[in-house]
């Protein structure tokens, strides 16, 4: 049984507001043979220097400190791959360290700046992530993905990651799910909501037009996990930079709040123990008391259906921010969709909806742009940018793509970003004659969850309208 | 082509030292990359070939035993510990709430009579470096309600249900020395039906 004591439950608290300035991201794809990371890079910040009307030199000359996010050094065969880009980028000799949480690395990253300036130390802090993973073959990458797993008791057994994943998916398949084919086309719905929402945005690498037939007819992985259940494998660069109030405005009028937290679980999913669920503000003690009975199997928590990193980051973040219940206090969320399956767990580690019941949140349509149900707005659209499904999965930039897709819809200019032809020519893809605009309308506050392998480091990051806080400093 | 003996490397422990013998890293010359289209360079290829030491530490009895036929766990015993009792499988050396050292306990008998299947995995995918036969079958391995946690293994023998029975093999001719030395086999299986090297 795990406890937690009262201080580990502090709220996290900034010692002073935090403002998300700008944002950029590069091109994605599965592979750059004449790229180097570098030139992704640059890619990005020169894209936040553009979205603030600045050259890149003028927004340097703001930065103080840097946090890089870049997961698997093994692949690269560089270490200290962090001061080459540092370099690179032109900002020696101001202060850098470099971030590693797996798929939560481009989070993480940003929860090192965001402590950076909430503290004092620096008044404009850059957080930037990449991740390259075309540079060996697949199976030595599969290898190399496969040391992210606890090296004496898992890697040998297969050098695969998916398999000690999908023993997560296959449980709640099995208990969840209870093997319906309902679920089954559930999980496919957000393998075709998303790989569609891509098809909007230039910056994406796995655009598809599909149904839910294509998913459930594509190979199999893992039962119950096919093809188009799985995420994308991208190489790409994304880049925030936050600020204390007064530089916020300095390089914009109209910068965004921020707030983020973290949590953590075992690295071997084996290592789980039970505990109680740490409830989130929307939930009600003894609310999960029949849970087993509704659910037969359902009598561990987190056991391997849930995300307790996620959980907690939420659980912290939710406080910070004063949101009560996600739906009714955000307009759009950027969520870590590496498998649909996984996707639908984390809906319930968050309080989308409570445990048992997260397939609702894509049943009832609230989980659309446009509710198809209703052909009215969804209540609160996830992953318009295509998410890690559609859009991209390079690891150290993924959370950082999620924190500037989120920042893109507030400041209601997720249409430049997306639609200017001259982007679909540059980056050499087809803009498809049927673009539709997905800015989620009158946006002001969403969240971006950044999320590691099993479920061994989760962020949870708020942006808001700061006319439109739900708390008082 | 697998290396002779004369080509692979070794590794004692001597006065408390690593000491390396036999042949490490082959060089193998690194090839331009050319784009076919352009005939541009593009790139290089750098290959390697590496050998890491690596020391098991407090868990080389969890993987020694594994040779010899048995499993071992490890159980917080300290009486001031909230988790005294909970015995660990994965094997920790230390307790993780009272970062006390946990006690070596053997835990084949009880494996027998309790391990049963609380997830399952079926897959075609490995990655460089596997040696185990596809499909893999990877089975989650819960015991009675004493060992906390839930240990990852393969099923070498008979297709994989959740709460289904299943007992353990042990690489006892040749063992590896590694987690691969564990596997399980749906209850009934006969010795004859075993892979090679493993026996109950
Ligand atoms: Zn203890």
């Amino acid at each position: 049984m795990i406890k937690f004591s009262e201080k580990q439950l502090k709220i996290p608290k900034l010692m002073r507001p935090v403002y998300l300035a700008t944002v950029g991201m590069s091109k994605f794809d599965r592979a750059f043979p004449e790229t180097r990371t570098e030139e992704l890079c640059i890619d990005a910040l020169t894209a936040a220097s553009d979205f603030v009307n600045m050259t890149p030199a003028e927004l340097k000359s703001y930065i103080h400190t840097c946090y890089y996010g870049h997961f698997a050094d093994h692949f690269g065969d560089q270490l200290l791959g962090e001061a080459v880009i540092h370099d690179r980028l032109g900002l020696d000799p101001l202060g850098t360290i470099g971030v590693k949480t797996g798929g939560a690395t481009g989070g993480s990253a940003m929860w090192e700046a965001v402590k950076a300036v909430a503290s004092g130390y620096s008044d404009c802090a850059l957080a930037l992530g990449w991740e390259r993973m075309d540079e060996v073959p697949t199976d030595e990458g599969n290898h190399l993905i496969s040391c992210a797993a606890d090296k004496d008791w898992e890697t040998p057994l297969g050098h695969i990651y998916t398999g000690y994943y999908a023993v997560m998916a296959q449980r709640y398949w099995k208990i969840f799910g209870k093997e319906e084919e309902s679920f089954r086309k559930t999980m496919a719905e957000v393998a075709v909501k998303n790989r569609g929402y891509a098809r909007m945005n230039p910056h994406a690498h796995g655009p598809m037009k599909i149904t839910v037939d294509d998913v459930i007819n594509s190979p199999i992985v893992a039962a119950p996990l096919r093809a188009l259940d799985c995420c994308l494998m991208s190489v790409g660069a994304a880049c925030g930079i936050v600020c204390d109030e007064k530089t916020a405005y300095e390089i914009t009028n109209n910068p965004l709040r921020i707030y983020i937290a973290a949590g953590s679980h075992t690295l071997r999913v084996a290592d789980r123990r039970n505990m109680k669920i740490p409830l989130l503000p929307n939930e009600k003690p003894g609310q999960y008391d029949n849970l087993a009975k509704e659910f037969p199997g359902a009598d561990r928590y987190p056991g391997f259906t849930g995300f307790l990193a996620a959980r907690m980051a939420a659980w912290y973040a939710y406080r910070m921010a004063g949101v009560v219940d996600p739906t009714d206090d955000l307009d759009v969320v950027e969520l870590h969709d590496a498998f649909t399956i996984s996707d639908i767990q984390t809906y319930e580690d968050i309080g989308i909806r409570p445990y048992g019941q997260g397939r609702d949140y894509i049943e009832s349509g609230d989980a659309y742009v446009i509710n198809p149900n209703t052909n009215k707005p969804g209540a609160l659209p996830s992953n318009p940018s295509g998410g890690l499904i559609g859009c991209m999965h390079a690891v150290g930039a993924t959370g950082l793509m999620q924190i500037a897709e989120i920042g893109y819809h507030i400041w209601n200019r997720w249409d430049e970003i997306h639609e200017p032809q001259e982007k679909w020519d540059a980056f050499g893809r087809e803009k498809p004659s049927d673009w539709t605009s997905l800015q989620v309308k009158d946006a002001n506050r969403g969240l971006a969850i950044s999320h590691a392998g099993v479920g061994s480091h989760v962020t949870c990051t708020i942006l808001m309208n700061p006319n439109k806080l739900l708390k008082e400093d | 082509m697998p290396k002779t003996d004369d080509e692979k490397g070794y590794v004692d422990v001597v006065n408390g030292r690593y000491k390396p013998r036999g042949t490490f890293h082959v060089i193998e010359k690194n090839q331009p990359i050319f784009n076919k289209d352009t005939g541009k360079l593009a790139g290089v290829t750098n290959p390697r070939d590496m050998t890491y030491i690596h020391s098991y530490g407090g868990e080389a009895i969890f993987f020694e035993s594994l040779g010899k036929g048995k499993l071992m766990a490890s159980r917080c015993d300290n009486e001031k510990c909230d988790s005294k009792g909970s015995i660990f499988e994965p094997f920790r050396i230390y307790c993780p709430d009272c970062l006390r050292k946990a006690k070596p306990v053997d835990i084949t008998e009880k494996a027998r009579k309790t391990a049963k299947i609380h997830s399952f995995i079926i897959t075609e995918r490995s990655g460089a470096f596997n040696t185990l036969p596809k499909p893999i079958k990877f089975v989650n391995v819960e015991f009675d309600e004493e060992v906390v946690t839930i240990l990852m293994s393969v099923l070498s023998v008979g297709e994989p249900e959740i709460g289904k029975k299943i007992i353990p093999i042990f690489r006892t001719k040749s063992p590896t020395y590694t987690i691969m030395d564990l596997m399980f086999v749906a209850e009934g299986t006969k010795e004859s039906d075993l892979p090679d090297g493993f026996t109950f």
